[in-house]
């Protein structure tokens, strides 16, 4: 199905035209990265510190901010990849004919789509660095293991990547990832263990959020930033591994339909 | 000579839709070869199977003296591809679309400005080196689009409507590049519905519709074959034309407030008409390929 003659490095081409254009407005994709952090700690650690107490994690107690640090990285993860290759990929396939102008020199389709998701991962590891750096300066980050969230952000930028270059495979208009993102990214979002401890869920709902890939981030993400866990790590590492390559077939599979007619 | 370009019986099908019909045709290395057709022809669906970027649904094609289904990075490598939609990158400045076009074929950096700074001074863009595309003219983007399939120094440049929407100033530019070009030895192939561009440039051309090949030949010979060297045009025909024309057998379309004769060979014919028949305004001129082209494919609307 996959010809695997049509997959070189070359991908690393169209990696560096989306570096070309992300340098050329680098100041704006900075900035985002390091203002939220500061924002939800604001939010959390001044409006909320009153409210919600300390928080039980992996059997310490962890203030609120610091519980929810790590998993802000992972969103932000999620959301750099995501909409890199839902959003961002549709308007440069679709309205800018990027792709097409990239199929006339020796690029395969498949390479573009392999490039698309490498930069959207690249994309997520940048922000995810520079949210460490701030959140680390506040003193939410056990460094040195800490800096492994960068490498931790690249591999979950994989999996938010292809699953979004998936749906921008099948997806009919660019008004329509309002869908997936109703449907898939914010009940992520919520129910991940992001704001409140999975094991706080009642036992019938917890499946739902073992399934899903951002629960699996956010509990690695802690592991390295607090140094606690409730699942086995080694088990969502696999997760990740095995959702990315699944996602990753089926973007090839689903772009190359769309795109080769 | 070798052939640059050997299609054999190609066909293209969209679910119910006969595209591209079993077509074949050859194109010599240095030829400028014209594809010509109304809207809809296939024009565009064939120029894609040619570079690799759609898959026939049959037959044979080979550039290069390669096989595009087998060796399509090779032929890649080695082709210029402009495109009917304009697929520059609206996110990088004029320099920036050359130099990112020249990573894809792998040219080194150095070479890829050398090439660039050329480029843009033989399309008269130099000055525009910084600008973002979205403040360039119509006639300029079309300019650059050619100068970045130009990068990789093909052997073979694949244009599809490189003139569609410019002025004449800006179409003439282009036709004048190309020519230039042409000189140089490098082989074309142009899809085009603009008869004067075709007959200008190309040294050979085939008109197709509805998928179909339906004529091949060089300009000047399409025109003495299905024009003829003088057409007459006469306006406001009348019954006596008519019966005339019928009574000489004389090749012409009737297009009710207008007739067209084709091939009116000798004086003969030519003085009867402007003795007899000039009421209202008649024209005396060369045939054209334009004359050959809506002959072939009809004068109805298309698409
Ligand atoms: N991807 C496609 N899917 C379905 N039909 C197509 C597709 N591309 C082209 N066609 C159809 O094939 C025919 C030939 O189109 P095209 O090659 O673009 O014509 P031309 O370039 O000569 O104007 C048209 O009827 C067009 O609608
Ligand atoms: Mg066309």
């Amino acid at each position: 199905m996959i010809d695997k003659r049509a997959i070189s490095w070359r991908f690393i081409k169209v990696w560096n035209r989306n570096l070309v254009t992300f340098q050329r407005i680098w100041k704006v994709n900075f900035i985002t990265p390091l203002l939220e952090p500061l924002l939800f700690i604001a939010a959390f650690g001044l409006g909320f510190v009153g409210i919600v107490g300390d928080i039980r994690y992996g059997g310490a107690e962890f203030s609120y901010t610091a519980f929810i640090a790590p998993a802000l990285i992972a969103t932000a993860v999620m959301n750099n990849a995501f909409f890199e290759t839902t959003f961002a990929s549709f308007v440069r396939m679709f309205y800018q004919k990027t792709f097409d102008g990239m199929l006339a020199t020796p690029l395969s389709i498949e390479e573009i789509i392999i490039a698309e998701i490498v930069w959207s991962a690249t994309k997520a590891a940048v922000a995810a660095g520079i949210m460490l750096g701030v959140l680390g300066a506040f003193g939410y980050v056990q460094f040195p293991y800490g800096l492994l969230v960068i490498p931790l952000a690249f591999l979950g930028g994989i999996a938010f990547g292809a699953v979004g270059l998936f749906f921008t495979g099948i997806i009919p208009t660019i008004e329509m990832f309002n869908l997936p993102i109703f449907l898939f990214v914010t009940p992520m979002f919520l129910f991940s263990g992001t704001f409140f401890p999975v094991s706080n869920l009642p036992v019938w709902a917890k499946p739902f959020a073992l399934a899903f890939p951002l629960y699996h981030l956010v509990e690695l993400a802690r592991l390295l930033c607090l140094g606690r866990h409730e699942t086995v790590p080694l088990l969502s590492v696999i997760y990740l591994l095995v959702f990315s390559a699944l996602f990753t077939f089926l973007a090839l599979v689903f772009m190359r339909r769309r795109l080769i007619k | 000579m070798p052939h640059i370009i050997e299609v054999q019986h190609l066909f293209k099908r969209f679910n119910d839709l006969t595209a591209v019909d079993g077509i074949s045709f050859t194109v010599a290395s240095g030829e400028f070869f014209g594809l010509l057709g109304p809207n809809g022809a296939g024009k565009t669906t064939t120029i894609r199977m040619l570079y690799g970027f759609s898959p026939p649904t049959r037959g044979i094609i080979r550039v290069l003296e390669m096989d595009i289904s087998r060796d399509w990075r090779k032929i890649k490598a080695k082709i210029g591809v402009c495109q009917q939609d304009n697929t520059l990158d609206p996110d990088l400045t004029v320099e920036q679309n050359l130099l990112v076009f020249a990573g894809y074929f792998s040219i080194p950096m150095r070479q890829a400005r050398t090439r660039a700074n050329e480029l843009l001074e033989f399309f008269a863009l130099s000055n525009r080196r910084r600008a973002k595309v979205m403040d360039l003219s119509g006639g300029m983007i079309r300019r650059l689009i050619l100068a970045r399939s130009l990068i990789n120094r093909p052997e073979l440049l694949i244009l599809d409507e490189p003139t569609t929407g410019l002025d004449p100033q800006s179409r003439h530019q282009v036709w004048d590049r190309l020519e230039k070009l042409k000189a140089s030895g490098l082989s074309v192939v142009l899809t085009t519905h603009y008869m004067e561009e075709a007959t200008r440039l190309c040294d050979r051309l085939v008109i197709v519709d509805h998928g179909k090949i339906l004529v091949e030949g060089s300009p000047a010979d399409l025109i003495l074959r299905h024009a003829g060297r003088n057409v007459i045009e006469i306006g406001g025909p009348d019954q006596a034309l008519r019966d005339y024309l019928k009574a000489n057998q004389v090749v012409h379309d009737d297009l009710g407030q207008r007739v067209i004769l084709f091939s009116p060979g000798g004086n003969e014919l030519s003085d009867a008409v402007r003795d007899n028949f000039c009421h209202e305004q008649c024209t005396f001129r060369n045939g054209t390929l334009e004359d050959v082209f809506l002959r072939l494919t009809g004068r109805e609307l298309r698409e």
